[in-house]
């Protein structure tokens, strides 16, 4: 009659794994690429496929490279701050516009306004798994020799930017 | 002093579940009728204390008492009063305190409604329920007390999260919890007949009651959910497959199966230890639903109160209910099982079909939403996974379960012959095939496979859910509400499948930015941007646009959707403008301001999406009609009849 513990073996293994899970933070995912030079890439530019955005564009200034798409929820939260943030003029921000269709990512802008000095076309994904993305929004801030400094995952919020961000930042541009 | 009073009101209520979970079960165990005895005094004793603490927490809401920290946190002087009580449980704390109150009521219920159990039954059922308090009360008092001072005093309260602040929201938690929690009873019973070692039709007749009962509230308050969802996050979505969501979607999926299989153990005395698996895994899931919420091992737009050391706590009591019972299983599921024969076709094998589909979803769906967690827990990397996932998992067991309900609910038990089975339901399988066919495309101007799929599906299950309510009318022979709520509850399901496949299959959306004066138009609709205005609410300041929607020439709605900014919280709310009409709603959520008076603004036609919500009040409607079925009462009055010249009656105190 063993199966009749099969239930009770099936929720002991579930158990043992809330148990590692209670200790983990699903919120903190350590990017491996911190520290580390930014992946290289060359991405059609959203609104120019005619152009490129890759490695060069970004050097010599800290910068931000945000990765958005106009299925995410919460980029759509997050894309007033951008906007702010362009505004204000503090650092550039680089847009990665992820898995997207062209004509939908191009309304967006024109909608809620672009806060990028500009967009890379990353349509099947191939550069933001290079640089080790795993959903949208997702915000990399990256020194002006090309290493990546910091990473933030989930949208970027007032208090983000105040406790994170801009710290890092304002370091990073004081030892230019 | 009146928030001390709850708490100490709180202490007392756990002596009592201590009573109540050990008196009970030693005395049944023991066979001493006066430790059995104790099971129903103080079943009412602990619900009247509960009621009492959570009174005062109320009162320190309706009363600004802002030196109790959970009201500062929760709730601030300009809260309209309504809200201030549905602030009680719009936090961990307070909505702890809701879940032990309710539990509180159901124990009562079952202690006043079966009086005509065996007393040692009874005896079990309440003293596992009693067990079950008595872990959440200690997890309340230890980790989540809701009556903690903060002194010195609040000025002024931090207001309740303007998401919260909706009169769906004032009642989705509270039925959410009496389904949540019902199935508790389901649990107790099916633990208490482990202990007892004997399942019989008696006992299914019983638990069947309690579980649909139960099952219906999580129905309404599932539904309750989605709808908030749609108009209050402001996109229009009634789904989000989002843990939270999928920690109450499971247990109802686990009720819908109990509920079939308890049939086919009240009828045919079969199925015995699927019934009881069953009813472990309602509940099981119920507390796993909470566990996630609470303890922050998953991310979701909910987890508005998470923290690991309640986690810790959670995880424990998880481990010794579920694990407990799991075992208790292992131990006896065995003797209780029978073997009875039953043809390939006949009812007992679409019952018994119905059950592993169920099961199937539900594992399914706790696979993906537990994915992200097995993967971090074996350092594979952190993924996540979204809806194109649950989606097409979930249509995998559904479409082939849709197909059998239509015939199951015409197989007669033991053994159908297949011809009349197929004479019988030939025509209405012509009829929802040819017209799932050609209705969208007729209605609409296109359709796919999937639609095609969906509908045929939905009025296969519509039309097929008729044949016997009907043949029974035309014969003369009256209806019994258990057939009737059948019927309808599966009707129910037809109008939310059809409402599921019409809705996701032609809503159409568009974002853009509107001048004043500018007029788009939506799936055959004019919409006329007449401008912005300022208004003021109690506790926000709101853009309000106003939106003139015309068709041809003709007036169909004036819509008026806002966008709130807090003062308190600082968080600006989109509250939608939907004009709803039975056959399609159209739904307008402000954006943000793009200059020059322009905003931005999604624009949505969503047809039949209110078949969703309509679905499931017909599936509620037919569960309560069934759970009032005829047999159950007569069950009640005839015991009850039976035990009065008998001198003290059995399962009363001696």
């Amino acid at each position: 009659m063993l199966r009749y513990l099969i239930p009770v073996v099936v929720f002991a293994v579930l158990v043992g794994f809330f148990w590692v899970g209670l200790g983990l933070n699903p919120g903190e995912i350590p990017s491996p690429l911190i520290g580390k030079p930014a992946p290289i890439f060359e991405l059609p530019r959203l609104r120019d496929p005619e152009q490129y955005l890759n490695n060069a564009d970004m050097q010599g200034q800290v910068s931000l490279l945000n990765v958005w798409a106009t299925w995410c929820f919460a980029c759509r939260q997050e894309h007033p701050i951008l906007n702010e943030i362009a505004e204000s003029g503090v650092v550039p921000i680089f847009g990665l516009n992820l898995r997207d269709q062209r004509p939908a990512a191009l309304r967006w802008l024109e909608q809620l306004g672009d806060p990028y000095a500009a967009t890379g076309f990353d349509g099947d994904g191939a550069a933001a798994l290079d640089w080790g993305v795993y959903g949208a929004p997702e915000t990399f801030l990256v020194d002006a020799d090309g290493t990546i400094l910091y990473k933030h995952i989930a949208p970027i919020t007032h208090g983000v930017w105040r406790d994170e961000l801009l710290p890092r930042i304002q370091a990073a541009q004081n030892r230019q | 002093m009146i928030p001390e009073l709850g708490h100490f009101a709180l202490i007392l209520t756990l002596c009592l579940s201590l009573a109540l979970a050990v008196f009970p079960l030693f005395g049944a165990h023991q066979g001493r009728a006066s430790w059995m005895a104790v099971a129903r005094t103080a079943a009412a004793g602990q619900f009247v204390f509960v009621a009492f603490a959570f009174g005062c927490l109320v009162w320190a809401f309706v009363h600004n008492d802002f030196s109790v920290l959970y009201v500062a946190t929760n709730s601030n002087s300009a809260l309209p009063t309504p809200y201030r009580i549905a602030a009680v449980w719009g936090a961990h704390e307070g909505s702890l305190l809701l879940w032990v109150l309710i539990l509180a009521g159901w124990t009562l219920a079952v202690a006043t409604f079966s009086r005509n159990l065996p007393e040692r039954m009874g005896s079990r059922v309440l003293g596992v329920l009693g067990l079950i308090m008595l872990g959440f009360l200690l997890f309340v008092l230890t980790t989540s007390n809701p009556f903690d001072r903060l002194i010195p005093a609040a000025m002024d309260g931090n207001d309740l999260n303007p998401l919260l602040q909706d009169p769906a929201l004032v009642i989705h938690p509270p039925m959410l919890y009496m389904g949540y929690v019902g199935l508790s009873v389901a649990f107790a019973f099916a633990v208490a007949a482990m202990l007892e070692g004997k399942l019989d039709s008696d006992w299914a007749r019983w638990t069947r009651p309690w579980t649909i009962v139960s099952w219906m509230f999580l129905t309404l308050g599932i539904a309750l959910g989605s709808w908030w969802a749609y108009y209050e996050l402001g996109w229009g979505g009634w789904w989000f497959w989002d843990p939270v969501e999928n920690a109450s979607f499971m247990p109802w999926l686990m009720a819908t199966a109990l509920i079939h299989s308890l049939a086919v153990t009240e009828t045919r005395g079969l199925f015995k230890s699927w019934t009881l698996l069953l009813a472990i895994f309602g509940f099981s899931l119920s507390l796993l639903g909470t566990f996630l919420v609470r303890s922050g091992v998953l991310i979701s737009v909910h987890a508005f109160a998470s923290d690991p050391s309640r986690g810790l706590f959670i995880l424990i009591y998880l481990a010794v209910v579920i694990g407990g019972a799991l075992a208790l299983f292992a131990f006896r599921a065995p003797k209780v099982t029978s073997r009875q024969g039953f043809r390939l076709l006949s009812r007992e094998t679409f019952l018994l079909s119905n059950n592993i589909l169920l099961v199937a979803a539900t594992a399914l769906i706790l696979q993906g939403t537990l994915y992200p967690l097995f993967m971090d827990a074996l350092e594979l990397g952190k993924v996540s996974v979204g809806p194109p996932y649950f989606n097409s998992a979930f249509l995998v067991p559904i479409a082939p379960l849709l197909l059998l309900l239509g015939v199951g609910m015409h197989a007669a038990w033991i053994k159908q012959d297949g011809q009349s089975l197929f004479e019988r339901l030939r025509g209405v399988a012509i009829v929802a095939l040819a017209a799932g066919v050609l209705l969208p495309w007729a209605v609409f101007g296109s359709t796919s496979l999937l639609t095609v799929i969906g509908c045929a599906l939905g009025l296969w299950v519509l039309l097929s859910s008729l044949i016997q309510p009907l043949a029974r009318l035309r014969e003369g022979k009256g209806l019994t509400r258990g057939l009737v709520g059948m019927s309808v509850a599966h009707i129910g399901v037809a109008v939310c499948v059809l409402g599921v496949t019409i809705t996701s299959a032609y809503n159409i959306e568009t974002d853009l930015g509107v001048q004043p004066g500018e007029t788009v138009t939506v799936g055959g609709y004019d919409f006329t941007f007449q401008g912005m205005r300022r208004v003021e609410g109690p506790n926000y300041i709101a853009d309000e646009a106003d939106v003139r929607i015309t068709r041809d020439g003709e007036l169909v709605a004036e819509l008026k959707p806002q966008k709130r900014e807090y003062r308190v919280q600082k968080s600006p709310m989109t509250e939608a403008g939907i004009d709803g009409r039975m056959s399609r709603d159209l739904f307008v959520a402000l954006g943000d301001p793009l200059g020059g008076g322009a905003w931005s603004m999604r624009i949505q036609y969503k047809p039949l999406v209110r078949f969703i919500w309509i679905g499931a009040i017909l599936m509620a409607l037919g569960g309560a009609l069934a759970a009032s079925d005829r047999r159950y009462r007569v069950a009640v009055r005839h015991r009850r009849r039976e035990k009065e010249p008998v001198g003290v009656p059995a399962g009363e105190p001696a």
